[in-house]
């Protein structure tokens, strides 16, 4: 066992991991449930955290290379039980309905539109573009890129507030 | 954005409701969307051990003994078990309802294993690598036999025979002819068949192959079993059909039922795949041996070769037409490969002639439908449920005939399709008919999505390499399984005017959470947040089949209705004794009780507190379960546009039209959602979808990168109508959305090809190779 530290939702961790342990079984094994294991490989990513600005597979990083890192988890995109407009808009949608590869659109969808100018709103092919490594096998994507669409108007209006 | 368009047609008669028809949000949404912990895979337990399965190396071997001893030596491995140390007891494990049209020709683990990857030994250990590392330390003697792998192979006299006949009993299925590997056969007609082909001026015939396909629902397989302070075997687990599953691990494991419960939490995805008892019984043996929780989780690959798949089918269409363009006779013979075991072998091969030829209009027609044993992983139900690969072979073969006649394929539909009125000819028992057509607002779907694709409008020319084309199809599905389902749910009022939905209906992800309270919310008049559900507790909930057949929102959302209405009539008997009133004068809008005049000022509550702390001193329960003598087929229109590449054979989706007469959508956005899903997964079943296999039965493609499912990069412009023109038996009008949208993309597409190319492909998956040898032998032929 190796001894790390990093930042998972804001919170300080310090974790016990195996040296071959990934980042995926690590956050499980410490009660992060909600990225998931589908396929371990990295071909679904239903496992997608975000750490710094980047989305990853959390099922092929090791979990030492997350050390000193702050990481996100869709357990940390609502804040203090208030939801990120991205999940109001896939439950508005109805974007999510196994909702087992919920989690990594919404992490993948987040570092999608957290790297951008929220003036500039994404085409839906720049979205479905931002997605093509998230497999879903319920909704035939039409929602779930229509939900990320549709927050990027959200957020646009938001930045535009902000700015006055 | 022409890609979200969700329109819906309504009849202008239909009754005004308040929840039902609105696009609510999931009632479950909050937790999907948080990562909340809600799957089986989530669940932990204190002392929980994690158990994995060692699966068979040989296609068909005798296990002959299993040294544990090197495996239990290593610290942190509690058990492992084999076919010795489990109850022998022969059983079937697809869930369908007592007596299973099955033979039960399998035990929880077989001391004769019939293809690679049947579980041969499972460990119970500390931790999942531990499990792991003990797989490998297992010795076994196999005493490996022949084995045969495919059906026309497997029926010829000499190939291996994987089963004896199964032990009789009266009303249970026998196998149909062991010694030639024949789990299941059944024929049918109706009419005169001779005669109607005598009277056809041409009669052609046509041969079709579709794969198998997998799942690949996102959520793995996964049981947690333990034992509770009551020495009851529990498991929390993901299945699509819970009570089915208690009764059969019950028999599996030789246990009394009543000493099973089983708990079914978020189910992340079936597809017809978790219709069917794959893990519970292992997960609930080692719980028994080791009296210790148990967590079984199949890993990415084993869910790929070694769960269960779709039936590969081939399907031979003969009909007899007229000059005209008049079906006098339509017949079919199917085949298909069931693999090791039978299990929906029967039902499947039934339901591909007899879910598909009633949708066109004939004098007469003959149906045989075979399932064969090979030495294969298990094919089981899937979305669609033999309606899949009858439609691809079907609304391949009706283009074929129209193109013969050289007429419009949509002119040679509207022709022949089937219409509101009479009966489901291949629903007919020689003497009364079965299931009527009680709906079908064909026409207008036929209508809209002509339109909607630009049928009619002049088609340029296909001058360069990469070709252009239209193609159709129609299909119908069932709304449950006429005669054979039960649902329902009770309603228990809570002091502040909510209402606890206890039912037995299992949400795998289409939504029935959120419809039922919806049902239930209109039906009694409260609003939808005033509904608490609980999904799919054998224990707490009443008896309801589970979710597959397309049955949930027509069976149990009737069971539901009456649930409330019971309860509504029980709460306006106490409203009216209050107000010295009729109750029948009385109803409850908004959840407050309104007279012929206006608000009474009484509400739901007041009636709560009345009947829970004042003079009455009673608990209000709603009880309603169905079932039905019908099974109203929802009707679809696909309309596809494909753009052919005949230098690299690659067929591009450009646009799909999905139109679906549903009767009544209580949840359009989740409606819709199943027609996009469904024609998605019709997408790769057309496209890119097949489990493929060596000479020696191993699977070759057991990933996502081999076996390529649709991405958000692959979809073409969607468009998806709902028509709604209510049927006369459903609830609130409704008639099923789940399956039948499936049903219409790989005859859409195939035909489109044709349009586009002049190539006609008859077997799935249309790859790039098949494209491209198929337009190579259209040259060569000219």
């Amino acid at each position: 066992m190796i001894e790390m530290n990093l930042e998972v939702n804001g919170q300080e961790q310090q974790w016990q991991v195996e040296p071959g342990e990934t980042l995926l079984e690590a956050l499980r094994r410490h009660h992060f449930k909600g990225p998931k294991l589908v396929c371990g490989t990295g071909d679904c990513c239903a496992c997608t955290v975000v750490i710094g600005n980047k989305s990853v597979c959390a099922c092929c990083l090791p979990a030492l290379k997350a050390d000193g890192q702050k990481v996100v988890t869709v357990e940390g995109l609502a804040d203090e039980g208030e939801l990120h407009p991205l999940q109001s808009a896939f439950i508005e949608s109805a974007a999510s309905q196994c909702g087992f590869c919920t989690p990594g659109f919404l992490m993948r969808s987040y570092s999608f539109l957290k790297n951008r100018n929220p003036a500039i709103l994404p085409t839906e092919l720049e979205v479905r573009k931002a997605l093509a490594g998230n497999i879903c096998r319920c909704t035939g994507y039409v929602k779930p890129v229509e939900a990320v669409l549709k927050t990027a108007q959200v957020l646009q209006e938001k930045a535009r507030e902000q700015n006055g | 954005m022409d890609n979200f368009s969700v329109e819906v047609i309504s009849t202008p008669t239909q009754e005004p409701l308040t929840v039902v028809g609105t696009s609510a949000g999931r009632v479950d949404g909050r937790g999907l969307v948080t990562g909340a912990p809600v799957y089986t895979v989530d669940y932990e337990m204190p002392g929980m051990l994690h158990a994995r399965i060692l699966r068979s190396p040989h296609a068909h071997a005798r296990v002959l003994k299993v040294d544990t001893s090197h495996a239990l030596a290593l610290k942190g491995v509690h058990k492992v078990l084999w076919w010795q140390d489990l109850p022998q007891v022969p059983h079937t494990t697809s869930g369908v309802p007592h007596p299973e049209p099955a033979p039960y020709d399998t035990c929880a683990l077989n001391s004769t294993v019939r293809y690679k990857g049947e579980p041969v030994a499972l460990i119970a250990a500390e931790s999942e690598d531990l499990a792991e590392q003990a797989l490998k330390l297992i010795q076994v003697e196999y005493e490996v036999l022949a084995a045969v792998f495919e059906p026309t192979e497997a029926t010829k006299p000499g190939a291996p025979q994987l089963h004896t006949q199964v032990e009789i009993k009266p009303g249970f299925k026998t196998i149909y002819d062991p010694a030639h590997n024949i789990a299941a056969h059944g024929e049918y007609e109706f009419g005169n068949v001779e005669g109607a082909f005598g009277a056809a001026d041409l009669i052609i015939e046509r041969h079709y192959e579709t794969p198998t396909m997998c799942h690949c629902a996102l959520e793995p397989h996964a049981s947690l079993a333990f034992l509770d302070a009551y020495d009851r075997l529990n498991l929390v687990t993901s299945t699509q059909v819970p009570f089915h599953v208690r009764r059969q691990l019950a028999r599996a494991l030789d246990l009394p039922l009543r000493r099973v419960r089983i708990a079914k939490p978020r189910v992340g995805g079936g597809f017809g795949g978790k219709q069917e008892m794959v893990l519970e019984p292992l997960a609930g043996a080692l719980a028994l041996a080791t009296r210790r929780p148990v967590r079984l989780v199949l890993p990415r690959n084993e869910e790929f070769s070694a769960s269960r798949v779709r039936h590969a089918a081939s399907i031979t269409l003969r009909a007899g037409i007229t000059r005209d363009g008049k079906i006098t006779a339509l017949e079919m013979r199917a085949l298909t490969n069931t693999g090791a075991y039978a299990s929906h072998a029967e039902t499947v091969a039934h339901a591909i002639g007899h879910k598909t030829l009633g949708l066109y209009r004939a004098r007469a027609y003959r149906y045989t439908g075979e399932a064969v044993y090979t030495n294969r992983p298990v094919a089981g139900a899937f979305r669609g449920y033999g309606a899949t690969q009858g439609y691809f072979a079907l609304e391949s073969f009706i283009d074929e005939l129209a193109w013969e006649l050289k007429m419009d394929p949509l002119a040679f539909r509207r022709l022949n399709h089937t219409s509101k009125g009479g009966y489901d000819p291949m629903d007919y028992n020689g003497q009364e008919p079965g299931r009527s057509i009680t709906s079908c607002a064909l026409p207008e779907c036929l209508e809209v999505g002509a339109k909607l694709i630009g049928w009619d409008k002049p088609r340029p020319a296909n001058d360069g390499p990469i070709k252009r084309g239209l193609g159709m199809a129609i299909c119908m599905q069932g709304s449950g399984v006429a005669r054979m389902e039960l649902g329902g749910a009770t309603l228990k009022l809570n002091d502040d005017g909510s209402f606890n939905l206890l039912t037995g209906a299992t949400d795998i992800g289409q939504g029935s959470d959120t419809v039922l309270s919806q049902i239930a919310a209109e039906a009694l008049g409260i609003s939808l947040e005033n509904i608490i559900l609980t999904s799919a507790d054998t224990d707490l909930t009443v008896m309801d089949y589970g979710a597959y057949a397309s049955s949930t929102t027509y069976i149990t959302g009737m069971g539901v209705k009456r649930a409330a209405e019971d309860a509504r009539h029980q709460i306006l008997e106490v409203a009216a004794e209050i107000c010295e009133t009729d109750p029948e004068v009385l109803s409850i809008k908004q959840n407050e009780i309104c007279g012929p005049y206006g608000k009474t000022g009484l509400t739901v509550s007041d009636i709560a507190y009345e009947t829970l702390y004042g003079r009455h001193r009673t608990q209000i329960v709603g009880k309603g379960d169905a079932n039905s003598k019908e099974s109203p087929p929802p009707f679809y229109a696909q309309f596809v546009e494909v753009a052919v590449d005949t230098e690299t054979g690659l067929v591009q989706l450009l646009r799909s039209v999905n139109v679906l007469d549903l009767g009544r959508a209580v949840n359009p956005a989740l409606a819709s959602g199943q027609v996009e899903g469904a024609v998605t997964m019709g997408f790769g079943y057309a496209l890119t979808e097949e489990l493929r296999f060596d000479d020696q039965g191993n699977v070759r493609n057991a990933g996502f990168v081999d076996y390529k499912v649709f991405s958000p990069l692959d979809m073409p412009q969607m468009q998806t109508v709902l028509i709604e023109d209510p049927d006369p038996t459903g609830p609130y009008g409704l008639k099923s959305a789940g399956e039948v949208g499936i049903n219409g993309p790989a005859p859409a597409i195939a035909n489109a090809i044709y349009n586009a190319t002049g190539l006609r492909l008859r077997s799935l998956p249309m790859t790039p190779v098949r494209v491209l040898e198929g337009l190579e032998n259209l040259v060569g032929g000219q």
